[in-house]
């Protein structure tokens, strides 16, 4: 379980977050919704301990993030940021493997490679596995990113905005390769969402931000409503359903 | 790359090193053959007090700039820094001097770890203003580096000016292997340990290149490699200075090349990149050598057409893709 306790962080006079306490549960999907600023980002980076903790406590099925020591953590938490700059010459296999160390330490095992394997093929890379990063498209650098922090064989993922730069085919790809993982294999990923559908379709809990707050929290079925969404992003959002599906149609006014 | 192709590489680069070995041990004012070593004790001091000495200080120096440069492209995720450009040297060139004016008759050691203490503070304020530049902006880094050592140089010129020292700063400000003999040049060989020490951490340097949120991520100590980094950085740097004087283009244009032949996975190129930086460093001095024989052109005056020559190849060569 991730227990955020009482958590606020200020950049200068600026409030990021305001005392925010939430908790995940360990298994299933959590997806983050919010507009622009809300602190989602901010939020994931504090609890990957990215960003030194202000005030509050955050805690990893009972490892304090602040106390715990950064070895242990990498092999219990992985954290995809947003604005992932690779300029690196290394193959898509080679990156992917980087997310081995906090394991192997850089000798990797049978195990390892097998794990390596199987990232690439979840993630649609093993064509492409041996291509250098810097011939790729941004989408499938995006999914090389992902591809290594599932690498990393944390029981916690979390992924910001990992659909950025995929298209419509990768990433449902990509979306339903998660659900996969966290129904078999009993991860816990949290994850930032723009596309509120997708949040929808795949997640089994939403939890809705606004101004370093958390505004609504629940059930997809909760929060995929017009009353609930115009309070979150605020302008009139119609839902409608689809096979017993709310669709958000945010661009119909 | 693949791991055979890797250890090809290797094992072709480090032929070609030991060719240019033999080479130096050969080339100079005076001769060396066979001959003359089976038969006379002459030839064989020659060999032993200089001209040996003088090729292994050459080797020692090239790896140790190279993988300064490499460990300094890594951890501020540039490709246009290196220490000789970014106020490590000058800084070195400081530590010296000022030892040298309260202390004229230190050792070579002190003078070292003086100009290791400067060195690290020099490049310590430059890592710290170098992480805080936007990354949207690469060249910024480079450029900061370039006038930061250049105001550091200048203050090195100026107190060196006002105390009649000029003569003394050019010493260190333009390396040259002449003046290396058996007894001057041994601390070189602690370049050779940090070496060893970056490989042991090469993993950890390749992810240092990918930024510090992926680092921390796979709980890599951040703050404690870039200490290390910078540690090996300025003490390369340092030594280098003291002994031979200023070397320009061997952090900067080796790293870069070996890069585009085989990646940035140092564990496998960390070695390339050392060995590289050797040859071409002994290839430089050898060519010193010769142009003017028997007099000699110093290996930094070499180094800088030699190695603008290959920094102006690699920014017209297009990027090789596949």
């Amino acid at each position: 379980m991730i227990r955020i306790e009482n958590v606020s962080l200020a950049f200068g006079k600026t409030n990021i977050l305001k005392e925010i306490s939430v908790s995940i549960p360990k298994g299933g999907i959590t997806a983050l919704i919010g507009p622009n600023g809300a602190g989602k980002s901010s939020l994931l980076g504090l609890a990957a301990r990215l960003l030194p903790l202000q005030a509050g406590d955050i805690s990893v099925d009972n490892l304090s993030v602040s106390s715990t020591s950064g070895k242990v953590l990498a092999k219990k938490i992985a954290i995809l940021r947003q604005d992932n700059h690779v300029g690196s010459r290394l193959t898509v296999r080679e990156l992917v493997g980087f997310g081995r160390f906090p394991h192997s330490h850089g000798h990797l095992t049978e195990n390892d490679h097998r794990i390596i394997d199987e990232s690439l093929r979840l993630f649609g890379l093993t064509e492409m596995s041996e291509r250098l990063l810097d011939t790729l498209s941004g989408g499938q650098r995006q999914r090389a990113l992902v591809a290594m922090a599932y690498c990393q064989d944390t029981d916690y993922l979390l992924l910001d905005e990992p659909l950025n730069n995929l298209d419509m085919y990768f990433a449902s790809e990509l979306m339903k390769s998660l659900r996969n993982i966290a129904d078999t294999r009993a991860k816990t990923i949290v994850i930032v969402l723009h596309d509120i559908n997708y949040a929808g379709s795949f997640a089994d809990r939403i939890i809705a931000m606004k101004d370093g707050q958390v505004v609504a929290d629940g059930k997809p079925a909760d929060i995929m409503t017009e009353t609930a969404l115009g309070g979150i992003y605020g302008f009139n959002i119609p839902v409608i359903s689809v096979g017993g599906q709310p669709i958000a149609l945010p661009f119909r006014r | 790359m693949s791991i055979a192709a890797n250890q090809i590489g290797v094992l072709l680069a480090t032929l070609v090193l030991a060719a240019l070995f033999l080479v130096s041990l050969g080339v100079g004012a005076g001769d060396v053959t066979l001959f003359g070593l089976w038969h006379g004790t002459a030839e064989l001091d020659l060999l032993a007090i200089s001209r040996l000495p003088r090729t292994v200080a050459v080797v020692l120096t090239g790896a140790g700039l190279a993988i300064a440069g490499l460990i300094m492209q890594a951890i501020t995720r540039n490709r246009f820094v290196e220490p000789s450009t970014a106020g490590t040297a000058q800084s070195a060139e400081l530590g010296i001097l000022i030892v040298t004016l309260l202390w004229p008759a230190a050792s070579l050691g002190f003078k070292t770890l003086a100009a290791s203490v400067t060195a690290l503070l020099g490049t310590a304020f430059f890592l710290m203003t170098a992480h805080r530049l936007p990354p949207t902006q690469p060249f910024l880094v480079p450029l900061f580096g370039l006038v930061y050592g250049s105001v550091l140089g200048a203050v090195a010129t100026l107190i060196a000016w006002q105390l009649d020292l000029l003569q003394y700063l050019s010493i260190w400000s333009s390396g040259d292997f002449s003046g290396v003999l058996r007894g001057r040049y041994e601390l070189l060989w602690i370049g050779a340990f940090l070496v060893v020490a970056a490989w042991l951490v090469a993993d950890r340097l390749t992810i240092m290149a990918l930024g510090r949120d992926a680092s921390i991520g796979l709980g890599i100590d951040y703050a404690r490699m870039m200490q290390l980094g910078l540690g090996i950085i300025s003490v390369i740097s340092a030594v280098t200075v003291v002994v031979v004087g200023v070397v320009p283009f061997v952090g900067l244009v080796v790293p870069n090349l070996v890069s585009r032949l085989m990646g940035d996975n140092l564990r496998a190129t960390l070695p390339v990149v050392a060995v590289s930086g050797a040859i071409l460093l002994l290839a430089c001095d050898i060519l010193g050598r010769l142009i003017r024989f028997p007099y000699e052109i110093p290996v930094g005056t070499v180094m800088g057409i030699v190695g603008a020559l290959l920094f102006l190849v690699l920014i017209f060569q297009p990027r090789v893709r596949g």
